[in-house]
């Protein structure tokens, strides 16, 4: 069974963000980009699933300029066998990004689509919601314990009331969660191997897709800035002190 | 020196490592004044990051020395000072020599091991009367048929009450002192050797540092690294790699302490406003900082020169000296600023304080390496030789 698995790059987790002066988004300039942790996530995932039989064969796909491959090639690191690079320089929006990956989906007919459940730059969360609905397809998201067996995938589900258990008919997209594992390190003849895997390159039009502009980002603005704590003395100051706030 | 991809990701996975794997325990390895290098070493080993620019026909990835510089820096952020050192004895002091100039029967013995994280590595050149002055060294090692039989004390020596094997510096001959030295793969069971006395350091407190004597140690002839006669000057060299590692392997933890400074003594209030405020304050960490971003550049200038095969002593050096300084200045200036809390034992900034003092002796003291310089640049300060 083919597993397709998609891997953003984003702005490193451990980067400060600094927002732009002109408010038009914010620096990535000199930043460190590394592959969004929930993909990393789900990439584990599969290559745990290769390694336990279930998966034969895992692809790794993005979307982005040329500095993505980079992102492909520590996809290759992780395990992945091949990567698939859709390239477009410039932004690509949700919907475009989930009918792109619902084509390369469809092209190499893979039974698994594995993906993050949102990339920590923009916080979409809608990726792999939408390509399961392009695809027709059942959806799994937020797990946090995958099991594959006989066409169906066993999906455990983290939600506020506790942990929701569903059994889905494949192929299906399944998002993954931060507790789903705990990514590997990268080996380093892993990483040496992984320069001479291949990488397929297609632009949008190659894949049928026509990208779309249906979202604008109108500014972007740092969150205001914490202001100084009080020290109060009793609890009869403290509920003055938020009632006078009304916050109670 | 170009950063590749490759070389990102290699700092990336080391500097995972040592922040999963080794900074939880830094605290309690340095209160037993030592760290379990064979389970450590094991992990690494696992993870390819014990052989980087060894020959891929021992396990490593034969990559060249700019990617081994990557895996010294992201060293670097480890908490203390010790275990990246002990760390560097396994990769870049105990082992190039072997590499380059082994028999294959040494290399798969010791050296594959050693790559793989399966045996702990020391290297024996300083003794009790012979430190920077590595020439004048007297362990002796007499050959006996198919045997050396060598006698000395070996002193200072990293991992030394841990180590499976050591790579020591004997004399095998009488007379000229550069002529007349071996390097030989000792294994430390052999009958003969003492050393378990862990010796009680300043700093490094996580590296156990050991007295070593050897008592008519009988070792295989076939354990001679490559000729006799030439250990003098392939010490020399694998002095090059080392020099570079312990240049490289500060520089994050100088940063760290820099950093660490600038947080402390932002939050700290004295006289109305935070300590950082004070220009004199910020204007010194500033200024600490481009020095360490200029180490930082020497080091791999250094780096591109040995690389390309090209000598590279008089870099590698002046990285070293300029390191060994940079480790003093930037821990005493900071730990001024934290006043009392950083004459606390546990502060970050005394850990660095009494590590990275090190860096000024080991590997060559700075006073061997401005007479190496002043030698290349020909100012003076011919060395008697005796």
């Amino acid at each position: 069974m083919k597993a397709l698995v998609s891997v953003k790059r984003v702005v490193d987790y451990n980067v400060r963000i600094q927002v732009k002066s002109d408010g038009s988004g914010v620096v990535t300039d000199g930043v460190k980009f590394s592959v969004n942790p929930f993909d990393e996530i789900a990439m584990e995932e599969a290559v745990r699933l290769k390694e336990k039989g279930k998966v034969t064969e895992i692809i790794a796909v993005t979307i982005g300029g040329a500095k993505c491959e980079e992102t492909l090639r520590t996809a290759l690191a992780f395990g992945a066998d091949r990567a698939v690079h859709v390239k477009e320089e410039s932004e690509v929006q949700p919907l475009t990004a989930a009918q792109a990956l619902a084509a390369v989906f469809k092209k190499e007919e893979a039974q698994l689509f594995l993906l993050g459940k949102q990339a920590i730059d923009d916080d979409a969360n809608q990726t792999g919601q939408m390509v399961a609905a392009l695809l027709d397809l059942p959806q799994a998201t937020f797990a946090s314990k995958v099991e594959l067996e006989a066409g169906k995938a066993t999906v455990t589900r983290e939600v506020d009331a506790g942990l929701e258990t569903l059994e889905i008919d494949l192929p299906a997209v399944i998002t993954a969660d931060l507790r789903l594992n705990e990514p590997r390190y990268l080996k380093l003849p892993d990483i040496m191997k992984a320069k001479k895997k291949p990488i397929a390159a297609f632009s949008l039009t190659d894949l049928g897709v026509t990208p779309g502009a249906g979202l604008k980002a109108s500014k972007t603005a740092a969150p205001p800035k914490r202001s100084k704590g009080v020290v109060v003395k009793t609890v009869d100051e403290l509920i003055a002190a938020l009632k006078g706030k009304g916050l109670i | 020196m170009q950063m590749t991809l490759e070389h990102q990701q290699i700092y990336d996975t080391t500097k995972k490592f040592v922040e999963t794997e080794l900074n939880p325990h830094v605290r309690e390895w340095e209160k037993a004044g030592f760290w379990p290098a064979h389970e450590v070493l094991k992990k690494m080993g696992a993870l390819g990051l014990l052989g980087i620019s060894k020959p891929e026909s021992v396990g490593g990835l034969g990559l060249d020395y700019s990617y081994q510089v990557a895996f010294a820096e992201a060293l670097g952020f480890c908490t203390c000072g010790g275990v990246p050192m002990a760390i560097g004895v396994q990769t870049d002091m105990a082992t190039p020599a072997l590499a380059r100039f082994g028999s294959d029967y040494l290399k798969d013995n010791f050296l594959k091991p050693a790559v793989a994280g399966e045996m702990v590595a020391a290297i024996a050149v300083s003794e009790p009367g012979a430190g920077s002055d590595v020439a004048g060294i007297k362990t002796t090692a007499r050959k006996v048929g198919e045997e050396y039989i060598i006698s000395g004390s070996k002193l200072w020596i990293t991992n030394g009450t841990q180590a499976d094997w050591a790579c020591t510096l004997v004399n095998s001959a009488e007379g000229d002192r550069h002529g007349n030295k071996s390097l030989i793969v000792v294994p430390l069971d052999a009958k003969g050797i003492e050393r378990n006395q862990k010796l009680d350091k300043l700093g490094q407190r996580s590296s156990d540092t050991a007295m070593i004597f050897l008592d008519e140690v009988r070792v295989p002839a076939r354990n001679l690294i490559g000729v006799e006669g030439k250990g003098f000057s392939y010490q020399m060299q694998q002095f090059q790699e080392e020099r570079l590692f312990l240049s490289a392997s500060i520089i994050a933890a100088m940063e760290r302490v820099i950093d660490d400074t600038a947080a402390y003594t932002r939050q700290r209030q004295a006289f109305g406003q935070s300590i950082l405020d004070n220009q004199y304050v910020h204007f010194r960490l500033s200024e600490l900082k481009t020095e360490v971003e200029a180490l930082r550049a020497l080091t791999y200038r250094a780096t591109s020169e040995l690389i390309a095969g090209r000598d590279a002593a008089l870099l590698c050096s002046m990285a070293k000296l300029k390191s060994g300084r940079l480790g003093r200045e930037v821990t005493d200036a900071c730990l001024q600023f934290w006043g009392g809390q950083g004459y606390m034992w546990e502060s970050s900034v005394a850990q660095f304080y009494r590590d990275l003092r090190l860096h000024s002796i080991g590997g060559g003291a700075d006073e061997v390496m401005l007479g190496i310089i002043s030698k290349r640049l020909g100012y003076g300060g011919k060395r008697k030789s005796t």
